[in-house]
């Protein structure tokens, strides 16, 4: 043992002259496993902070929450035209629900409809709002930076009322203060009673809660819609192990509520948050598999290269394998060394890689937050250690058995 | 004391249908503290029989004792091990590592003999300081003249305290002034008691050895004492 750490050592001392006298190509040689390792530490950063992104975002809006819709979400087991032609989930639905439903700790009926926004000079189009029950606030996790959300007198009455998602307050009130001023909603003027903490859940997209504005349904059906359209139920378990019973009693009593007969199928689907799951699951697969094409091939392109530089080396070497030997140098020796040559040279590669992929994480970081994992660091290590060994070796063989007169004789 | 014991060595190449035999049939033996010169005319099967004794390549034919052991059925790694433990080479052309250093390239028989970097340095110093060349140790192969080149090459050969040194034409490559200052470094080995086996073509050379064996096409033609050794041994 003590006897193969000192040939590993001197080994690779050797390997560092050789590396040394040949800087200019080892590196260029390295380029394979650059791109490599990049590639493979910059996927899982990315991954990584898709996965905190999602994880911040299913926390706000509330991970213990089912979603009774007229409309599947993201399972699309059901075609469009049958959902299309379900009854709408009215407000007399959601009534007779609550008054039956006996385990969900907050249930609130929700609307959604983008307007157009302004207050002042300041005019946001397109803005996606949600019109609720004051109840709403109970299936979430939201936090408030100034305010409160609305109160169930002004969600009862209608009032013209509207809390403010963190970057529609950033929009619109640029110097602060929106609290207690008016904006104007397509016409309307509401009053703002609160602003919400920033969520930083962009990949929530619409429904990141920093891009929406909360109001009372009530207000809703006075001013923009009719009292019978479609609504989604918000409902929510008291803690993740109970999602699955507060589903089957909601599927029990909607069916009730709806009339169906024991041979008809559902007219209403139960959606969670488990199904945007799925979807982030199926967006980071293709990142991954991205990822792995663009890793595998840099590395076997590194890998060929590298095997190809050592045959060079070892064939422009021979004499110096030669002399080698005739001084003692075993054939595990100068396998050593050709693999440790090989190893190094994959490993600065790799090094070189890792630093890009610091490089890059920082500039990932503006729109997720992310850090380049300590797992990936070692992942990327032992990418290149291993490509540098399964690359070096059948150069360093040709080297270890050379003969060593013919060597010797070698020009 | 034997050291080198050949019985009826032969080393055949098959270039293409030919068949070339480098040698034919070799019997010898070297005792310990002798000067031997091997002579011939180029082409006579000289370094081929170099290359046996000094286990760097193995006979086709007959049998080769070492101090006792069978070379001849040793591996590849005995024969390693034999080469840098009790063998010294000096060859025409040095063959010392142009990008290395000349510490680095005495110090490095030692490495492959797994001795430590501290004894290893000292060793290596001391080596070159005995060629004369201790104000040359961090010079490379390429900013050095051709003697002081072969000079390092022999501290190399000795840095080991090997049982025997082999030289293959060790004057080829220099000029005569230069190449008499590395007979008279030979001379004073052997004075010191080293063992020398010297590969020459030139019989001026030749005549600076005890015995001068004279080889032609693969066989030995003469074998003979020209001088006294000027070192006796115990026995
Ligand atoms: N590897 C080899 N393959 C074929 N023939 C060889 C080989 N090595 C040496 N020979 C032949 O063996 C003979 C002796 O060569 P060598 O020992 O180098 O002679 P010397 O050193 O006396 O000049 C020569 O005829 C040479 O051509
Ligand atoms: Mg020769």
């Amino acid at each position: 043992m003590r006897n193969f750490l000192f040939e590993l050592k001197e080994g690779l001392f050797i390997s560092f002259r050789a590396i040394a006298a040949n800087k200019g190509r080892s590196v260029l040689t390295t380029l394979g496993i650059v791109i490599g390792v990049w590639a493979v530490v910059t996927m899982s950063t990315a991954i990584k902070g898709i996965d905190n992104a999602f994880k911040t975002g299913v926390a706000s809006l509330g991970s213990d929450n089912i979603y009774i819709d007229k409309w599947a979400w993201f399972n699309n087991d059901t075609p469009w035209w049958e959902l299309r032609n379900r009854r709408d989930l009215t407000m007399e639905d959601y009534e007779k629900y609550r008054s039956l439903a006996k385990l969900p700790i907050a249930i609130a009926p929700t609307n959604w409809t983008r307007k157009q926004v302004k207050y002042g000079d300041n005019l946001l189009e397109s803005v996606f709002l949600t019109a609720t029950t004051s109840e709403f606030i109970k299936t979430t996790n939201l936090t408030f930076s100034d305010g409160r959300f609305f109160n169930e007198l002004e969600s009862n009455g209608g009032r013209a009322v509207a809390v403010l998602g963190s970057a529609i307050a950033e929009k619109l009130f640029p110097n602060g203060g929106a609290v207690g001023n008016i904006i104007d909603v397509s016409g309307k003027k509401l009053r703002v009673v609160g602003i919400l903490e920033e969520q930083g859940s962009w990949v929530m997209g619409d429904f990141n809660p920093d891009n929406q504005i909360y109001f009372p349904l009530e207000f809703t059906f006075k001013n923009f819609i009719h009292r019978r359209e479609s609504i989604t139920i918000n409902v929510r378990a008291a803690n993740p192990q109970s999602v699955a019973e507060v589903e089957e009693e909601a599927i029990g009593i909607m069916r009730r509520v709806r009339s169906l007969k024991y041979n008809e199928e559902n007219d209403f689907s139960i959606n969670q948050q488990s199904g945007l799951l799925g979807e982030i699951d199926k967006t980071v697969g293709v990142i991954q598999i991205a990822g792995y094409f663009i890793t595998g091939l840099s590395l076997f392109v590194g890998a060929i290269g590298i095997m190809n530089i050592m045959f060079v080396s070892v064939k422009e070497r021979t004499k110096e394998i030669g002399i080698r030997k005739a001084i003692g140098a075993k054939r595990r020796t100068i396998l050593g060394q050709f693999i440790a040559e090989a190893s190094i040279i994959c490993l600065i590669g790799g090094f070189i890689g890792l630093i890009f992929a610091v490089i890059t994480g920082f500039v990932i970081n503006q729109w997720l937050p992310t850090v380049v994992q300590f797992d990936a660091i070692i992942l990327a290590v032992g990418i290149s250690l291993l490509t540098g060994i399964l690359s070096g070796f059948a150069p360093a063989y040709t080297a270890a058995k050379l003969d060593p007169v013919d060597a010797l004789r070698y020009e | 004391m034997n050291i080198i014991n050949i019985e009826h060595i032969a080393k055949i190449y098959e270039v293409g249908s030919e068949i070339v035999k480098a040698l034919a049939d070799v019997s010898l033996r070297i005792d310990k503290n002798e000067y031997v010169a091997i002579m011939g005319p180029s082409g006579s099967g000289k370094s081929t029989l170099m290359n046996i004794l000094g286990c760097l390549d193995t006979p086709s034919r007959g049998i080769y004792n070492f101090e006792g052991f069978n070379v001849s059925e040793m591996d590849d790694n005995q024969l390693a091990t034999i080469r840098n433990k009790k063998i010294g080479f000096v060859f025409q052309t040095f063959n010392l590592l142009p990008r290395s250093t000349a510490l680095h390239n005495v110090e490095l028989p030692l490495v492959y003999a797994g001795i430590a970097k501290a004894e290893r340095l000292e060793r290596a110093y001391k080596a070159l300081e005995n060629v004369g060349l201790s104000d040359r140790v961090e010079h490379k192969p390429n900013e050095l003249s051709g003697g002081q080149r072969q000079r390092v090459a022999v501290a190399r050969a000795l840095v080991t305290n090997p049982s025997i040194i082999l030289a293959d034409e060790p004057t080829g490559n220099l000029d005569s002034k230069t190449g008499n200052d590395i007979m008279k470094l030979f001379q004073d080995l052997h004075e010191k008691g080293n063992t020398i086996i010297l590969v020459t073509h030139e019989e001026e050379i030749a005549l600076h050895a005890n015995r001068i064996i004279r080889i032609r096409d693969g066989f030995v033609e003469r074998d003979e004492i020209v001088k006294e050794r000027t070192f006796l041994s115990g026995n």
